[in-house]
């Protein structure tokens, strides 16, 4: 008999971004001048996570914030954290900033411990300052360092600190990167110095499919500053010594350079039908996994008492940042940096490397904060160009900026999506079954590293071209165009499928919270729509549906707070409310709205918002409530405002006239609640709000008129229509 | 483009000169000139208020007022309101209230909460929505904007009345 192969023994599953790289080195450093670095592979946007990141490891390591700086995402010096995305950064980085930094005190404890001749534990620490409790030894985490590598790994054994024991995670701490943005410093990337920069600016075609027919880069190059046109097939630019003078040649360029432009786009009047209309490929989703298989047909329950079927739908909406992207790039031989403001700088480098095939060691790319992007917007086409245009001049740094025009055209939208909803109730006000069939173009289209293929605008224009990457969806668990289709409610029998738009003629990535939007708007919706055929509170009739007692938490908050009183809706005035649980994995939200709908006018005014969240352990709680407060107005902009527009070439949304977005005219007043559980694992919220908050105002819309809302956006002219339309029903 | 001329600029109380073509934006002397760079480009066409600054008191879009039509008159950057160390009630009030996502707007916007306080130091929240009206922010801090702006009147008030 032979001996059985010895077990192997498996490390634990290290927590968080330790899964990548559990080196203590790759995490934080002690440095001199008695400061502590500490690195994230993830990047700042405005969302917090610098500061959330500070107090975690401050915390853990027992030193103040002001001793901490916070690297953010670096392909040089941080761990490849893929990309800021997805509500994923405290739980990735976050967390194994916790583990790392408890780690590392702990080694920094038995070094002192070993230097005082003292056991370790007659030892304190305040503010890296180690003491001794019976003497009146002491040694600072620097004298201990003087700049030495910690050449150690996390094993996850080191307990952090306990939630009681936190001085900072959990405090309203202010934002790190505030001050700079209150007074003038240079915080963005636009405002980046460089030795030698220059300015750039990129003319775009006016529509996807074009050809160049007259450009006259010797005018061009004659113009006052002019450095250097860069002509590349079809894409154009310019560089420049001033800012302004780019800017004058680019308009200059923008008149008289002549394209032909070619049909491409379907009809925007006719959106929803064109969607359905088109081969897909379909999947259905089973516990938020597409899987392969035969798509069943929608069985009658036994036992209905009400069936309602009803179809929902989204247009194609934009990112739309208020700075529009901006990145500086500088060519030093074969060696290329990228300052740049996207979601990832490893994946962007690796991305680069293909389009310009050359190494991905040889690209340095550095995440400088831009203007928010809410997903993929043009950030990363901007490093590229950027690239583009450095090329023409090795060894200066180039920067270039988009125009208004740039971004609002040629960034990558979020999908347009038809949701079409079927479900039964019993004589007991029950639901017995819940039909979801989702039309969607792809919500995925980041830059990849492909050789055949590129995700950048200027790749596609270049002489040797590269075609756009075969568009495909997030296929992953709660992933792309079915991501919010699955309800957490409790249904005895739930059919839900995708149907991936193949057609893509409209070009679409990643935008906060991808499918949630969309699927979510339909689902909260619906649901008020069975519970007002059941006869139901529509409260009362969504606890009548969780058992799970933290979803229900928040909705019974969320109600709370808006003072839920069915009593005083009608007449142009209602209230609505949606919940939902990101990615049914990250913080649990309930929104509620007050609404005064104007039904001449068409308009809907929302005087106020509440918020009811549960989002676990949270790190700084003003924090969070920001992201929950602005992934609400934009939602909420997205719900009555936003909807791309172009004929049969162009895009014709190009600026703010032609997309308007919430004006503080419209913004309500808004209150957020947490419910406290700082013993659970921290749950990301930046995309919590966007699931909820449509249903919330489409519901508030029905309570106050008794019409039902199911085409987005709720703009007057439409809202209009959608009434005389149901009133004649 | 006309020929780079030299022009006198007062900016938050200091003459400065920049040679510029005359139909400059205002906005690329500030930043590139001045060093500046609290006034952003958002938009070049008076619709998002990223670039605003004051001209003698008033708002005003630098990136379609020229340097030429500029020149001369009083100009206040959100730099010269207040440092960090020094902040003016708005920068104190914003910061309290952590009335800032990405920031990209916010320059503007404190600026046209100037213009707004000075004219008028009591606001409602309806005359803070119609100052804010050729604004726009992304993130969606309108609600924190609207705190901030006025906290700030009621510790600019406040202030007046210490001895």
């Amino acid at each position: 008999m032979t001996d059985a192969p010895e077990k192997k023994k498996l490390a634990p599953k290290l927590p968080g971004s330790l899964s990548v790289d559990a080196r203590i080195d790759s995490w934080l450093s002690i440095d001199a001048g008695e400061t502590v670095t500490l690195k994230t592979g993830k990047t700042e946007f405005g969302q917090g996570i610098k500061t959330a990141i500070a107090q975690i490891g401050a915390d853990e390591l027992d030193i103040s914030l002001a001793r901490v700086r916070v690297q953010e995402a670096d392909s040089d010096l941080t761990v490849d954290e893929k990309l800021t995305a997805g509500s994923e950064s405290v739980q990735q980085s976050g967390v194994a900033m916790r583990y790392a930094a408890a780690q590392a005190r702990q080694i920094l404890l038995e070094k002192a411990a070993a230097h005082l001749g003292l056991a370790v534990e007659d030892l304190t620490v305040e503010d890296g300052l180690v003491s001794s409790r019976s003497t009146n030894r002491q040694v600072s985490y620097w004298q201990l360092m003087a700049g030495q590598a910690f050449n150690a790994e996390v094993t996850g054994d080191v307990v952090p600190r306990s939630p009681e024991s936190r001085r900072l995670a959990g405090q309203n701490v202010p934002r790190l990167d505030i001050p700079a943005k209150l007074s003038g410093g240079r915080a963005f990337i636009q405002d980046m110095e460089l030795p030698g920069l220059l300015h750039g600016r990129v003319l775009h075609p006016p529509a996807y499919k074009t050809e160049l027919v007259k450009f006259d880069a010797a005018a061009i190059k004659a113009m006052p500053g002019v450095v250097a046109v860069v002509q590349d097939g079809r894409f154009l630019g310019v560089v420049a010594t001033r800012e302004d003078q780019a800017v004058r040649a680019w308009e200059v360029m923008r008149e008289t350079t002549e394209w032909r432009e070619l049909p491409s786009l379907p009809n925007e009047d006719n959106l929803a039908d064109w969607l359905v209309s088109q081969e897909s490929s379909d999947w259905l989703i089973d516990g938020g996994n597409p899987i392969d298989g035969p798509i069943p047909d929608i069985a009658e329950p036994a036992g209905a008492a009400k069936t309602l079927e009803a179809i929902y739908t989204r247009p194609y909406l934009m990112h739309a940042p208020i700075g529009p992207s901006c990145a500086i790039a500088r060519w030093d031989g074969d060696k290329l940096t990228v300052w740049e403001q996207s979601q990832g700088v490893f994946p962007l480098q690796a991305a680069l490397s293909c389009a310009f095939a050359m190494p991905a060691e040889n690209i340095h790319c550095i995440h400088a904060e831009g203007a928010g992007v809410y997903g993929h917007s043009g950030s990363d086409d901007a490093a590229m160009d950027a690239a583009m245009l450095a090329r023409a001049l090795p060894g200066r740094p180039v920067r270039l900026q988009w125009m208004r025009e740039d971004e609002h055209r040629w960034e990558p939208y979020g999908s347009a999506m038809v949701i079409g909803l079927q479900a039964s109730v019993d004589a007991g006000a029950k639901l017995l079954d819940w039909n979801c069939d989702v039309w969607t173009n792809a919500h995925a289209g980041r830059p990849r590293a492909k050789m055949d293929s590129a995700g950048f605008v200027a790749a596609w224009h270049r002489e040797k071209s590269l075609p756009a990457p075969k568009p495909a969806d997030n296929q992953g668990k709660h992933g792309g165009g079915h991501r919010g289709a699955t309800p957490l409610y409790d249904l005895p029998a739930m059919r839900i499928v995708k149907h991936l738009v193949k057609p893509h003629p409209i070009r679409v990535s990643s935008l906060r919270a991808l499918g949630t939007f969309g699927n979510v708007f339909a689902q909260e919706s619906f649901l008020d729509e069975m519970a007002h055929a059941a006869g139901q509170d529509p409260v009362a009739f969504r606890l009548a549906h969780l058992k799970d007692a933290r979803a229900r938490a928040v909705i019974e908050k969320a109600a709370a707070m808006a003072g839920w009183n069915p009593a005083s809706w009608g007449k142009g005035y209602g209230q609505g409310l949606a919940f939902h649980r990101y990615k049914n994995n990250k913080c649990f939200v309930a929104v509620a709205v007050e609404a005064h709908v104007d039904e001449a006018k068409g308009t809907i005014a929302i005087p106020r918002a509440w918020i009811a969240c549960d989002a676990g352990e949270v790190i700084n709680p003003d924090g969070a409530a920001n992201q929950l407060e602005g992934g609400f107005l934009q939602a909420m902009s997205w719900t009555l405002k936003e909807a791309v527009r172009f004929d049969a070439a162009r895009i014709t949304s190009v600026d703010w006239e032609s997309y308007p977005i919430l004006s503080f005219a419209e913004a309500p007043e808004i209150e957020v609640g947490f419910v406290a559980r700082p013993n659970d694992p921290p749950l990301g919220v930046g995309e919590g709000t966007a699931g909820p908050t449509p249903g919330a105002i489409g519901n508030a819309v029905f309570n106050a008129i008794g019409v039902r809302l199911r085409e987005l956006p709720l703009t007057p002219e439409r809202v209009r229509k959608m009434i005389v339309a149901a009133r004649r029903a | 483009m006309s020929a780079a001329t030299s022009f006198t600029l007062q900016v938050n109380g200091r003459t400065q000169s920049v040679t510029v073509a005359p139909e400059t934006p205002l906005l690329y002397a500030l930043r590139n000139d001045l060093g500046l760079v609290a006034a952003k480009y958002g938009c070049g066409a008076e619709q998002c208020g990223a670039c605003a600054v004051l001209v003698n008191g008033d708002k005003a879009f630098s990136c379609t007022l020229t340097v030429a039509e500029a020149a001369g008159k009083a100009i206040t950057t959100l730099e010269g309101l207040g440092t960090p160390e020094a902040p003016h009630p708005l920068q104190k009030a914003f910061e309290a209230e952590q009335a800032v996502q990405c920031g990209y707007c916010t320059s503007g916007i404190i600026v046209a909460a100037k213009a707004l306080l000075d004219a008028n130091p009591d606001p409602d929240l309806p005359a803070i929505r119609l100052a804010l009206q050729d604004h726009l922010c992304r993130c969606g801090t309108h609600s924190r904007v609207f705190r901030a702006i006025r906290r700030a009147a009621r510790e600019m008030k406040t202030g007046e009345m210490r001895p």
